[in-house]
């Protein structure tokens, strides 16, 4: 995983809320054995309408939402299924950071695994990101804090432990890895057996 | 002092390999790792590319369900995958599971079937267990008073390699249900009105224990259907405390402890409920007396109204307004004028025996509305057999449904089977999202009576005018 300290963009918003994987990435897309090239089923549905054409309102069809890698998606983002193929499908689109008011544990975890930064704020920044799309952000990813173009810099939670793989470029696996001794103590050392 | 704990706290901490600190997870262990067709390729990409083995294959139980068809077939031999690329996945998931020493229930095994289903049913499932699966409705095996939830690709590849997870410790709710379920009222009934009432998000960063009298009377098929659904809260697990019910489910299955292993493994799982006076972060209390059918109108399970209620009108929120439009459905209208044009009896929340034999007691001597297409999958392949020898297939087939392999289906519609779009489907599955059973899909999550009924009316109807 690539190591970041800061993240700057413009920001995409799509104000929907309660923004589903199933929306993120249909299931149709699901058959691949790959991780890579994901992002053709990103919000497909949305994207394109059924006969495959392009829909020109949905915001990232829209000029001015290339090469942005902030996405800020309305309230509750990301519940639904455990697929990892929807932070993949947003990585692989350009996406950095997707923001919300809340966003649903299992994605928010595949989302850190990936180096994709899941940002919960409070409803009065979230509420000013939705007033403003295209606002230019700067999130200081070793801070925690988000700026906005206005100045104001809010502070957002994450794992620590979390944050230091982000910013470290750590996989989360090698620190898995450094304890095989006490989970093979563990297996030998407990009462019962599964 | 020996503080009161929670079931959850009970089997957390049983299984921490290394404690949690400020800066770092909890390792906690894995002792049953369910893996499927989806959500494994990239994760057993991760193992080859690292040269590393699978560490307990005996803990790793594989098979396959959600691409697979469910067309009739005479011989599995004759089974047609539907898609080059699902095709691939599933021979993938043959390749992968011989070259790693994985034993899968495949498409000749009689035990293959969904996972979620096939876990509980071989006795794999139990009591205090940590169980994880690349897939959120593993929070289905909470109904045995195990630790279960959902993980993504990467997380299988570490708990393929390393039996384990890191993991923070979650936050506990406990949700009591206490009086009567009225007659004709099921579980699925009581987890949508739960689910109504919490919210999709009133679960999150939580593990549920559902308690009281409501939820010690359930069978454990209707348990599973209500912990399946925890995900669909919000919620990391959802838990019921192992009791007699439990046990005697379990007692004899093919995986369950025999002979004096059995009663060792009972005594430890008495063990297993909530110490009175333990604290949860959150309660909530629940009456089941006065529970109606529950339907949902919008495009989350949250979406949720009593069946003759009109559907409520938010259509100052816009997403709201997004969703009524998707569904085509009229706030202050009760669901019971909907045409319908598909029923869809199957999927981890409601494909067990006792789900089929719900849906059949409306069937019975009835035929379903001219114009309107039934799809019935068991849930596993042993579910079938058994309710082959109810007759429960011949009541299907007689009112005009298709009696179908197992498989998740039209739950997700990876295999084929989908619902066509702008087409109105009243599913027994878990998710009404947009677009979840088929481009333009419009679903209504309803318990199988409920969809049974309204395949028969040719609307969506309440199954008590049928019972
Ligand atoms: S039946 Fe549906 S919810 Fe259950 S595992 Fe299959 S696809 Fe997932």
């Amino acid at each position: 995983m690539q190591a970041v300290e800061r993240i700057e963009s413009r920001t995409v918003v799509l104000p929907t809320n309660d923004i589903d994987t199933d929306q993120i990435i249909p299931a149709r897309f699901l058959t691949t054995t790959s991780r890579e090239g994901l992002g053709a089923g990103l919000f497909h549905d949305l994207r394109f309408d059924s006969d495959g054409a392009e829909n020109p309102d949905f915001i990232l069809n829209k000029a001015e939402a290339k090469g942005c890698t902030i996405l800020v998606g309305g309230n509750n983002f990301g519940c639904g299924s455990s697929r990892e193929h929807a932070p993949w499908a947003l990585l692989d689109c350009g996406f950095r950071v997707v923001i919300s008011t809340k966003i649903a544990d299992i994605f928010r975890n595949n989302s850190l695994k990936n180096g994709l930064l899941p940002i919960v704020i409070d409803q009065a920044t979230h509420a000013w990101l939705l007033e403003h799309p295209g606002a230019d952000v700067i999130i200081d990813v070793v801070r925690s804090t988000l700026e906005l173009p206005n100045g104001r810099v809010v502070s957002y939670p994450i794992d620590d432990f979390a944050r230091h793989c982000i910013v470290e470029g750590i996989d989360e696996f090698d620190f898995l890895q450094r304890h095989i001794d006490a989970i093979r103590q563990f297996e030998e050392t407990r009462p019962w057996t599964p | 002092m020996n503080a009161a704990k929670t079931l959850f706290e009970k089997v957390w901490e049983e299984h921490v390999v290394v404690a949690e600190m400020p800066e770092t997870p909890a390792i906690i262990y894995i002792d049953l790792h369910l893996i499927h067709e989806v959500t494994t390729p990239q994760a057993f990409a991760l193992l080859k590319r690292k040269g590393l083995q699978v560490r307990r294959p005996d803990l790793t139980l594989a098979t396959m369900d959600h691409s697979t068809p469910t067309t009739p077939v005479s011989s599995f031999k004759d089974l047609a995958v539907v898609g080059e690329s699902a095709a691939n996945q599933i021979m993938r998931m043959q390749e992968n599971c011989s070259a790693f020493g994985i034993e899968l229930l495949g498409f000749d095994s009689e035990h293959r079937g969904i996972v979620h289903i096939i876990g509980p049913e071989l006795g794999a499932t139990q009591p205090g267990k940590t169980i994880v699966c690349g897939d959120s409705h593993t929070s289905t095996h909470g109904a045995f008073g195990a630790l279960a939830f959902g993980i993504g690709t990467t997380e299988v590849g570490h708990v393929l390699a390393t039996q384990s997870l890191l993991q923070r410790k979650p936050k506990t709710l406990a949700i009591n249900v206490d009086g009567r379920m009225p007659l004709g009222i099921t579980a699925k009934d009581l987890i949508l009105a739960i689910i109504g009432e919490i919210g999709i998000d009133g679960g999150m960063g939580h593990v549920i224990e559902y308690r009281g009298s409501a939820v010690s009377n359930l069978d454990m098929d209707a348990r599973m259907t209500v912990c399946n659904m925890s995900i669909e809260a919000g919620a990391r697990a959802g838990m019921i405390a192992p009791d007699d019910t439990t046990f005697e489910y379990l007692e004899g299955r093919p995986m369950a402890p025999r002979g004096e292993r059995w009663d060792a493994a009972i005594v430890r799982w008495r063990q297993l409920s909530t110490d009175d006076g333990a604290r949860f972060d959150k309660s909530i209390e629940f009456s089941a007396d006065a529970l109606q059918p529950m339907v949902t109108f919008g495009t989350n399970p949250g979406m949720v109204v009593s069946i003759n209620d009109p559907v409520p009108d938010y259509s100052h929120d816009p997403s709201f307004r997004k969703a009524i439009e998707y569904m085509r459905v009229t706030p202050g209208r009760p669901l019971t004028e909907m045409p319908v044009d598909v029923v869809f009896i199957g999927s981890c929340t409601n494909s067990r025996l006792s789900d089929l034999q719900q849906a059949a007691e409306v069937l019975r001597g009835r035929k379903i509305a001219k114009g309107v297409e039934m799809l019935v999958v068991p849930g596993s392949q042993q579910v079938k057999k058994a309710a082959e020898a109810l007759g429960l297939d011949r009541v299907f087939v007689e009112a005009g449904a298709q009696w179908r392999e197992s498989g998740c289906s039209m739950c997700l519609g990876m295999n084929g089977d989908t619902v066509g779009n702008g087409q109105l489907c009243v599913s027994t599955s878990n998710r009404n999202f947009e677009g979840r059973q088929g481009i333009g899909a419009r679903t209504v999550l309803a318990s199988p009576s409920t969809a049974a009924a309204s395949a028969v009316r040719g609307r969506v109807a309440d199954p008590r005018d049928y019972l």
